[in-house]
């Protein structure tokens, strides 16, 4: 694909304009059937950039896009690398599967006056995702990070039930706290460093060595990111929020949300802090390691008591999560890609997941583990692309999931650590035994006064991204090679020291000036 | 020490702030009192980054022929988009809980807590 040199070279601000508008035009629409198309259409645009712009990253190249032509550090720069290139096509993926799925969901389960509130809200989030993945300036991530919290606190709170309202309450409240910490941590590094860029910082925590002040400014930044990527034992304000949620947005959130806050957690701590002061003065490695492995066992042990679907999937997530973590944790090039392959791969499983529950709430409006007795004979397409998802939750062989994990467990013994090997052997069994409750109720003969009974398929609107995200599980576990590029180039992109900011190439703009 | 102490009275005081918020926050059953503990522990912030830019004799970043020391003015900024942030944070939080008092009847979480059980244990 061949586009005009001029667009080209504004792709990362596109980036982030594109949802925007998008955001702007469903408010204005002011319609419950029109509002989804500016979404839409923005989601295919921006899909289309995250693509170009991984394109380039996977070569290697890092793009660096100077906001209104002020070079960094005193203005503002978007800095795309391997990872974040993987991260926005990530949750544009995510976020456009599941509006593909919300036409029709989202209009069965809210009140038609608030559905183009709700598009725009999405737009919004997903503004505040992306351009929270895109940006290379410290304080700019918080911005980001506000924009998309305050979207997804409205986007929890559309959800059917008056229970919506507790769960976006109870996720506001823990939710701003931890952006405001993150606000302590940069105001104490900046107060240090005197710079908010995020390689500028690197290059002077690099130079000068560590302080208390930088010490405290990287613990507040790592706890405020890690209520917001939901890591144990921050992580209380999940499973209602993505119960309560709409299902397509419940979707939408487990697939970006707390993607893009373990993104910013790897590069604080591998770009900005670098490992020597994370991982060497504040053993920031073996806290992440403990909380990992507690993530992997309460979120796992409570799925399997779950009688919500839903809930179920979300403590799954916490349980996934802690394998992101834990790859983190333990620091080396494998582990690194083995959670950025993972933050791919469970974005896949976890969005198919949830749109095959968001297919059956469409059909009976209930996601109770007991109504769906019976649905597999009426919903074959459905629970045949949850089957699928599922296996690959678990890690089954050439699934996507497969290939995560064995990279995770591979670079734990790389470390000697067989422990950890274990548990995660052992969790992907537990994950096994909350997963064939789902899928084994919904293959038995269903009661006859159940609604399952005289369930028939979701519309084909519905049907179709969840079973492309299937047919992707499969296709990625066969041939992973264009993500796990991606990966083993962030990998090695995050062990090398940041680039200063003084060696950047001119900003875009000032030649056509 | 005690000089030292009281020279760093902004810190303390933005300390105090911060857990007298963060107290309220959690302790508080009531979610207008939550709120309003949010917005107290945002403010320490807030306090915290102005003094960062803050300096002994400097005046407003404007040159002048009669001054030659400036405060940093960049906190200052920073924290003009915190305080947006703030409020925009501290008027959705305010909206769910007008919505929350509509939909429930109350706005104390062992009031909530308790109708939520027992809706619970009719169905």
């Amino acid at each position: 694909m061949s586009l005009p040199a001029g667009l080209e070279a504004q792709l990362p601000a596109l980036q982030i304009v594109v949802p925007l508008m998008a955001a702007l035009i469903a408010a204005l629409l002011r319609h419950p059937r029109w509002a989804w198309w500016p979404a839409t259409i923005a989601g295919f645009a921006s899909c289309a950039i995250a693509l170009l712009l991984a394109k380039s990253a996977a070569r290697g190249e890092v793009t660096i896009y100077a906001l209104g032509g002020w070079i960094a550090p005193f203005g503002i720069e978007y800095r795309i690398d391997a990872l974040n290139a993987l991260v926005l096509v990530i949750i544009n993926f995510a976020s456009l599967f599941a509006l593909v799925h919300a036409r029709r969901s989202v209009a069965a389960e809210i009140r038609p006056e608030r559905i183009h509130w709700l598009y725009c809200a999405w737009m919004l989030c997903l503004t505040g995702l992306a351009g929270m993945t895109i940006t290379g300036d410290a304080f700019n991530v918080f911005v980001f990070l506000e924009i998309s919290s305050l979207a997804s606190y409205i986007l929890v709170a559309s959800g059917p039930k008056r229970d919506a309202l507790l769960a976006s309450f109870r996720y506001l409240i823990p939710g701003s706290i931890g952006a405001t910490f993150f606000l302590i941590g940069l105001g104490l590094l900046y107060m240090q460093t005197g710079t908010l860029n995020m390689a500028d910082i690197a290059q002077r925590i690099g130079e000068g060595g560590t302080d208390r002040t930088i010490a405290a400014g990287a613990l507040f930044v790592v706890i405020g990111i890690g209520v917001k990527a939901a890591i144990f034992p921050l992580h209380a304000w999940l499973p209602s929020a993505y119960e309560q949620a709409p299902s397509s947005v419940a979707a939408f959130l487990a697939g970006a949300s707390t993607k893009v806050s373990l993104y910013v957690l790897m590069r604080f701590i591998f770009d900005i802090f670098g490992i020597d002061l994370a991982f060497g003065a504040l053993d920031i490695d073996l806290l992440l390691m403990v909380l990992a492995i507690a993530s992997v066992v309460a979120g796992s042990l409570v799925a399997v008591q779950q009688e919500e679907v839903k809930r179920l999937l979300a403590w799954s997530s916490i349980a996934q999560i802690g394998y992101m973590t834990l790859g983190m944790a333990l620091g080396n090039p494998a582990g690194i890609a083995a959670s950025a392959l993972h933050l791919f791969n469970h974005a896949l499983m976890k969005v198919a997941l949830f749109l095959a529950i968001g297919n059956f709430v469409y059909r009976t409006g209930s996601s109770a583990l007991g109504s769906l007795v019976g649905a597999g004979r009426g919903m074959p397409w459905t629970m045949a692309a949850f089957v699928v998802a599922g296996m690959s939750l678990v890690g089954v062989p050439l699934t996507a999931g497969f290939v995560s994990k064995w990279y995770l467990l591979a670079a734990a013994l790389e470390r000697d650590l067989w422990p950890i090997a274990l548990l995660i052997l052992v969790s992907s069994v537990v994950a096994a035994i909350y997963l064939w409750r789902v899928a084994s109720a919904a293959y038995e003969p269903a009661p006859a006064d159940s609604p399952a009974a005289t369930i028939v398929e979701a519309p084909w609107t519905m049907l179709a991204p969840l079973l492309l995200l299937a047919l992707a599980n499969l296709w990625f576990g066969v041939d992973p090679s264009p993500v796990l590029r991606l990966a083993e180039q962030a990998a090695v992109q995050l062990s090398v020291p940041f680039e200063s900011a003084e060696i950047i190439a001119p900003s875009p703009l000032s030649d056509t000036n | 020490m005690a000089e030292n102490f009281l020279d760093a009275y902004p810190w303390w005081g933005s300390i105090v702030l911060l857990s007298i918020g963060l107290y309220v926050v959690m302790a508080s059953r009531n979610y207008i009192k939550k709120v309003m503990g949010l917005s107290i522990f945002q403010t320490a912030v807030f306090i915290m980054y102005i003094q960062i830019g803050a300096m002994e004799g400097a005046t407003a970043p404007i040159v002048d022929a009669h001054h030659s020391l400036y405060a940093n003015p960049l906190t200052h900024v920073l924290i003009l988009t915190a305080i947006v942030v703030g409020v925009a944070t501290a008027a959705l939080a305010l909206a769910l809980v007008v919505r929350i008092h509509a939909a429930w009847g109350s706005i104390e979480e062992d009031d909530i807590v308790r109708a939520a059980k027992r809706e619970e244990a009719e169905r």
